[in-house]
C-alpha cells in the first residue's frame, strides 16, 4: 500500500506519540478488538483495557498497552486519547504486576457496576497474558 | 533624622531581602519553564476531547434525554463554583486575580437569588474567600503535597465534583482559573463545565456523520466524567504555569524596587556621614579661631 493515514496518541500531560503514515492500527475497542485501515468511514468509540497494535507500512509493528481510552477517527487521521499508555519494549514487569495486583484488589469490592467488573476482568486478563510473554 | 548605624542595618536588611527575592526569581523561571511546556503539550488532549464531545453532541438525536452532565439538571437553582488558586503566596496579584473574577460571578449569583456553593482549589483561594463566604464553601482542597500538576489529582476533584452533581447538589458548575499567555499577562477565566457550554466559534466545525460503537449516549455518559476532569487538569496546568510566570515578574520587580532602595538609602548614608565629618571640622576650626 502505498499511502498510509496519521495517527496521533495523546496523553493528558503529551503528545505520546505521533506518526504521520501507519497502514494499520489495531485498537481494542470497548465492543471488541478493531482494526482500522485507510479510507475508515468516521468513527468514534472508546477503549477497553488491551493492546494497540501500529502497523507501519511494511511489517514494522509496535504494541502498545492502553488502560482507557477514546478514539477519534476523521479524514484518514487517527487520535487516540488515553491517560495511560505504555511500550510493551520498555515495560516494567514489577510495574505490570503492580497494576495487576491492584486491578485483583479492586475486583473484591462488594459495589462493583457490571461494567467495572467487566473493564477489570478485561485489564486482568490483558496483563495476565503480558506476564506469559 | 536616622543615625548612621540605623542606615547601615537598613541598607544591609534590604540588601537581604533583595537577595531571597531574587532567588525567588530564580526558582520561579526554573519552575515556569517546566509548567509551560506541560500547560502546552496539555492543550492538544482537552481540545481533542472537546471537538469530540461537540461533534458527539452535535449528533445526538435525542436531546431529552441526553445525559443529564451535559444538558444540566435542567434547573437553575444552585450554583457550585470551583475556584482554582495556589498553595502558596508572593506571586503578584495571581490569586487575588481569580479571587476578584470569582467574587463579582458571586455577586452575581446572589442578585439572582440563587444558591451558591463553593469549592476552593488550593489554600491561598480558601484563605482569602473564608471571611466573606464562609458558610458558602462546602468543600477545601488543597494539593501542597504534590509537586506538579499531575492528572490524578484533577482526576480527584473530577470525581468530587460529579459526585456531587449526581446527588443533586448542584445545578450549573463553573471553574475559575488563571489561563497563561505570557510571563506577564494571565488572564483570569470562568468556564462552565456542567452543564457543557459549546463556545459558538467551534459550534459549526463538522457536519461529519460518525458512526458510534457504542451508541452515542453510552459513548457521552462514559466520555463526560473524564472531559471535566480533563477540564480541570487543564486549569491546573494552566494554574501552574500562570502562577509560575506572575511570580516570576513580582520577584523582578521586588528585586529591582530593593536595589533601587539600596541606592536612595546609600546616598542618604553617604551624605549624612559627610555631614557628621563637616560638623566635626567645623567646630574644630571654630575651636582654634577662638584661641
Amino acid at each position: 500500500m502505498a499511502e498510509g493515514f496519521k495517527l496521533e496518541i495523546v496523553n493528558p500531560d503529551k503528545s505520546f506519540l505521533l506518526k504521520d503514515s501507519v497502514s494499520e492500527v489495531v485498537v481494542p475497542a470497548f465492543e471488541g478488538d478493531m482494526g482500522i485501515l485507510k479510507d475508515h468511514i468516521s468513527i468514534i468509540s472508546f477503549l477497553k483495557p488491551g493492546i494497540v497494535k501500529i502497523i507501519e507500512s511494511g511489517t514494522n509493528e509496535e504494541n502498545y498497552y492502553v488502560e482507557d481510552g477514546i478514539i477519534e477517527f476523521k479524514n484518514n487521521c487517527l487520535s487516540i486519547l488515553t491517560s495511560n499508555i505504555f511500550n510493551l519494549k520498555n515495560i516494567n514487569k514489577n510495574y505490570v504486576n503492580d497494576i495487576l495486583s491492584k486491578a485483583q484488589k479492586d475486583l473484591l469490592e462488594k459495589d462493583l457496576s457490571d461494567q467495572k467488573r467487566y473493564l477489570i476482568d478485561q485489564k486482568i486478563e490483558v496483563l495476565q497474558s503480558l506476564n506469559i510473554n | 533624622m536616622a543615625s548612621l548605624d540605623d542606615l547601615k542595618k537598613r541598607i544591609s536588611s534590604v540588601k537581604s531581602t533583595q537577595k531571597i527575592t531574587k532567588a525567588m526569581k530564580m526558582v520561579a523561571a526554573s519552575k515556569l519553564r517546566k509548567a509551560q511546556e506541560s500547560a502546552e503539550k496539555g492543550r492538544p488532549y482537552s481540545e481533542k476531547m472537546n471537538n469530540i464531545i461537540l461533534n458527539l453532541s452535535n449528533s445526538i438525536s435525542d436531546k431529552e434525554n441526553s445525559p443529564k452532565l451535559l444538558s444540566g439538571s435542567g434547573e437553575d437553582k444552585v450554583h457550585l463554583c470551583v475556584v482554582m488558586t495556589a498553595d502558596r503566596g508572593l506571586c503578584g496579584g495571581f490569586n487575588t486575580n481569580i479571587i476578584k473574577k470569582a467574587k463579582l460571578h458571586f455577586e452575581k449569583i446572589s442578585k439572582e437569588g440563587k444558591i451558591l456553593k463553593i469549592i476552593t482549589v488550593g489554600s491561598k483561594g480558601y484563605d482569602q474567600l473564608k471571611r466573606k463566604y464562609k458558610e458558602n464553601i462546602i468543600e477545601k482542597i488543597s494539593f501542597k503535597e504534590s509537586k506538579n500538576a499531575n492528572y490524578f489529582d484533577a482526576d480527584k476533584v473530577g470525581k468530587i465534583i460529579i459526585d456531587k452533581f449526581e446527588k443533586k447538589e448542584f445545578d450549573v458548575c463553573t471553574i475559575f482559573y488563571n489561563q497563561f499567555k505570557n510571563v506577564i499577562t494571565q488572564i483570569p477565566q470562568e468556564q462552565q463545565i456542567i452543564p457543557l457550554k459549546a463556545s459558538e466559534s467551534e459550534k459549526n466545525s463538522s457536519e461529519d456523520n460518525y458512526e458510534f460503537e457504542p451508541e452515542e449516549d453510552e459513548i457521552l455518559s462514559n466520555l463526560l466524567p473524564q472531559n471535566i476532569s480533563t477540564q480541570i487538569f487543564k486549569a491546573m496546568l494552566e494554574n501552574s504555569a500562570s502562577e509560575q510566570g506572575s511570580r516570576m515578574s513580582a520577584m523582578d520587580n521586588a528585586t529591582r524596587n530593593a536595589g533601587e532602595m539600596v541606592d536612595k538609602l546609600t546616598i542618604q548614608y553617604n551624605r549624612s556621614r559627610q555631614a557628621a565629618i563637616t560638623k566635626e571640622l567645623i567646630e574644630i576650626i571654630s575651636g582654634a579661631e577662638s584661641l
